[in-house]
């Protein structure tokens, strides 16, 4: 009996334990919930490698934060808003979900950022890149961590414009995005003293590129702008090759391009194409070894989306920690106090608008000659400042910040 | 004079309907296999487009692992994908025979998202580079624009498909017994022709001409697993408006068609993806079988 009693007191003690450390941890689990492009367009860029990006940050806690388990779920949105506000809703409705996370797509982004703003939770965006997500689209909880338009057009766009392209033809994809990218690098244009002559939107995804390359030739322009991604940016740039529009000497201006977007042209093609990114996985010693290790994971260099999915988890992970709380008001609160601070950023600041600022790097595709290896894809010209990137807050048009 | 009241210079004019037929060319190949297999097996092969993109892979794989170059692709490529075709007819198709037309459309589009599916999983969705092959690099200045070799070739090969498939149909002994089929496939059984073997055939044959395209198309897109999906819904409206199961129907179509998509480049370029299936709802409203179709 005495046995039984303590048995039963020693008990409710380890229970009481256990239940103290997670006391603030709803539900008693941490859960995020990946929603991504698995199967469309964007699945090398984010995908598969998006949700090991995040399984990895995970793993770095030992799978549990303040004394809680911690479990991603993952799910395909195939690239449609709707599908993804609806899978939004039933995770956080129905299985606990605590936050959204790389949210590839800007109708995707938009779409979860409403859901997000209902349930007061947090959506930490990596792949979707319009600027309008920390401005006029902006919501209290949505985190905009990896890159926007903006900062593409900076780096890129002053880029060529410095280089003597001052007269700029746009290839746009008819969505939200591709508007945003190509206003963004047109304001960047116009302010260093270049002019747009004109843009053709073509459909998205389209698989045709030669007649918008022949708008574009018509038009006279010196630089061709992209202002698409994924496939239509590899198929537009093959044809502006084979129509022979570079070798007459328009230059061709990659705004979104990703290393399997590279590998898919050909490096051939590709060589001296500049780009603006945020992260290259052969940056310095903690980007190697991070790389490495996701390499081991999927057979593939990890994309800035996939980093960048990678980071805003971890940084989430780390408030929970310091705070002992899962609350959304709480762990935002320190999200912001704290700096960001892994192998994907330096000293980035998350501002209240959401947006998270870091260094972005304007980078060169190198000649097949120069490459030492399969990846050995970029070399690094110049580091952009995170607030020459970004643009101070004063700037951001978010009603909430 | 016309060009002129549009505000489009006619070199723009000119360059953007060659563009078309070019891109036309692909519907007409692709419209072709389709109405050679609804014709004859009477389903809708929503697989076309996946069999288009094995047909491109196809290409990629003899050259990266058999050594076997663009040309040598160009003939083993369709026999590969069409010998695959011959297999999932004989094991999956020929179960729906007789049946309602909806169940061979939803087991080929499953079966297209099972193939793209599987070959996103392998190959990953960004597409691998294919080269032109050296005889047809560069191009040729035609004044109102440049035009690549590898362009033109494109329109050559697909008109000489398109003639080939024609004379087989209308001018040879099998054609003779594949039209019989198509029109009663019963009494043709009864004069003692296999026509379980036609039908096998048939199939192959529709799939090869996917394949075709797809080697067509690999030095001009990217090799991607998805290649065929955005491509797909397009040639079935052009199928629809020349007529299911008509040929030259096909042909005339296709080629029509990516004119048509060509011009409303120029003038409407965000309309550009769906001037085909406004045509097809006028088709549709104006004569239900098609332009080239009979009435069923």
């Amino acid at each position: 009996m005495k046995l039984l009693k303590s048995l039963a007191a020693s008990a409710s003690a380890l229970a009481m334990l256990a239940s103290a450390a997670s006391a603030e941890i709803s539900g008693g689990v941490v859960k995020i919930g990946v929603l991504t492009d698995l199967s469309a367009t964007y699945s090398d860029i984010a995908g598969e490698g998006a949700a090991v990006a995040a399984q990895m940050a995970v793993d770095e806690f030992g799978g549990k934060v303040a004394g809680a388990p911690i479990e991603i779920v993952v799910a395909d949105h195939q690239n449609k808003a709707d599908i993804a506000a609806n899978k939004a809703r039933e995770w956080g409705d129905t299985e606990g979900v605590d936050a959204f996370a790389e949210l590839v797509t800007t109708s995707v982004a938009m779409a979860v950022f409403e859901v997000a703003k209902q349930q007061n939770k947090l959506a930490l965006v990596s792949g979707a890149a319009s600027s309008p997500l920390t401005n006029d689209a902006c919501i209290p909880t949505g985190l905009h961590w990896t890159y926007n338009t903006r900062a593409l057009a900076v780096g890129t766009g002053s880029a060529i414009v410095k280089e003597g392209g001052d007269s700029w033809y746009f290839l746009t994809a008819d969505y939200a995005f591709g508007e945003a990218l190509q206003n963004d690098v047109s304001k960047v244009v116009e302010a260093a003293g270049g002019k747009v002559v004109g843009a053709a939107k073509h459909p998205f995804p389209a698989s045709d590129f030669s007649s918008f390359i022949l708008q574009a030739q018509a038009s006279g322009a010196k630089i061709i702008g992209l202002a698409n991604a994924g496939a239509d940016t590899v198929n537009a740039i093959k044809a502006a090759h084979e129509f022979g529009v570079v070798a007459a000497g328009q230059k061709i201006a990659g705004l979104l391009v990703f290393l399997p977007n590279v590998k898919s042209i050909g490096q051939e093609v590709a060589q001296g194409l500049q780009m603006t990114v945020s992260f290259y996985w052969d940056m310095d010693d903690e980007t190697r070894a991070w790389s490495q290790k996701f390499y081991e994971k999927t057979g593939k260099m990890p994309t800035g989306v996939q980093a960048g999915t990678y980071s805003s988890v971890l940084h989430y992970l780390k408030a929970i920690e310091a705070t002992g709380s899962d609350d959304t008001d709480t762990v935002l609160a320190k999200m912001r106090e704290m700096p960001v601070q892994d192998m994907f950023a330096k000293n980035g600041v998350l501002r209240t608008d959401g947006r998270m600022v870091h260094d972005m790097y304007l980078a060169e595709v190198k000649a097949p000659s120069e490459s030492t290896g399969e990846w050995d894809i970029l070399k690094i010209l110049r580091t952009i400042p995170g607030e020459e990137a970004f643009g101070p807050l004063s700037e951001s048009t978010c009603p909430t910040k | 004079m016309l060009t002129d009241l549009l505000g489009f210079p006619p070199q723009v004019l000119f360059g953007q309907l060659l563009l078309g037929l070019i891109n036309g060319a692909f519907y007409a190949v692709l419209s072709l296999g389709l109405a050679v297999i609804f014709g004859l097996l009477n389903i809708v092969n929503f697989a076309h487009g996946a069999l288009y993109m094995l047909g491109a892979f196809a290409t990629l794989g003899l050259t990266k692992w058999l050594g076997i170059g663009y040309w040598g692709a160009l003939i083993f490529a369709p026999i590969i994908v069409g010998i695959f075709g011959i297999v999932l007819e004989r094991l999956l198709l020929r179960r729906l025979a007789g049946v309602d037309h909806l169940y061979g459309l939803l087991l080929t589009f499953g079966l297209a998202l099972v193939i793209e599916g599987t070959f996103v999983k392998l190959f990953g969705s960004s597409g691998m580079p294919y080269s032109a092959p050296a005889e047809l690099s560069g191009g040729v200045n035609l004044g109102f624009m440049f035009l690549p070799w590898y362009r033109g070739w494109v329109v050559v090969a697909a008109l000489i498909a398109c003639g080939a498939t024609w004379f087989l149909f209308e001018k040879t002994k099998i054609g003779a017994y594949l039209r019989a089929g198509t029109e009663n496939p019963r009494l043709l059984q009864a004069f003692g022709v296999n026509v379980p073997l036609l039908t096998t055939l048939a199939y192959g044959y529709g799939v090869a001409l996917a394949a075709f395209a797809g080697v067509l198309a690999a030095p001009i897109t990217q090799v991607n697993p998805l290649m065929g999906s955005n491509l797909i819904i397009v040639v079935f409206a052009v199928v629809v408006i020349g007529g299911m199961g008509s040929i030259m129907g096909a042909v005339v179509t296709g080629l029509a068609m990516g004119v048509i998509e060509g011009l409303t480049k120029v003038f409407w370029p965000e309309a550009s993806s769906t001037v085909i299936f406004v045509v097809m709802a006028i088709v549709l409203v104006l004569r239900p079988a098609g332009l080239f179709g009979k009435t069923a």
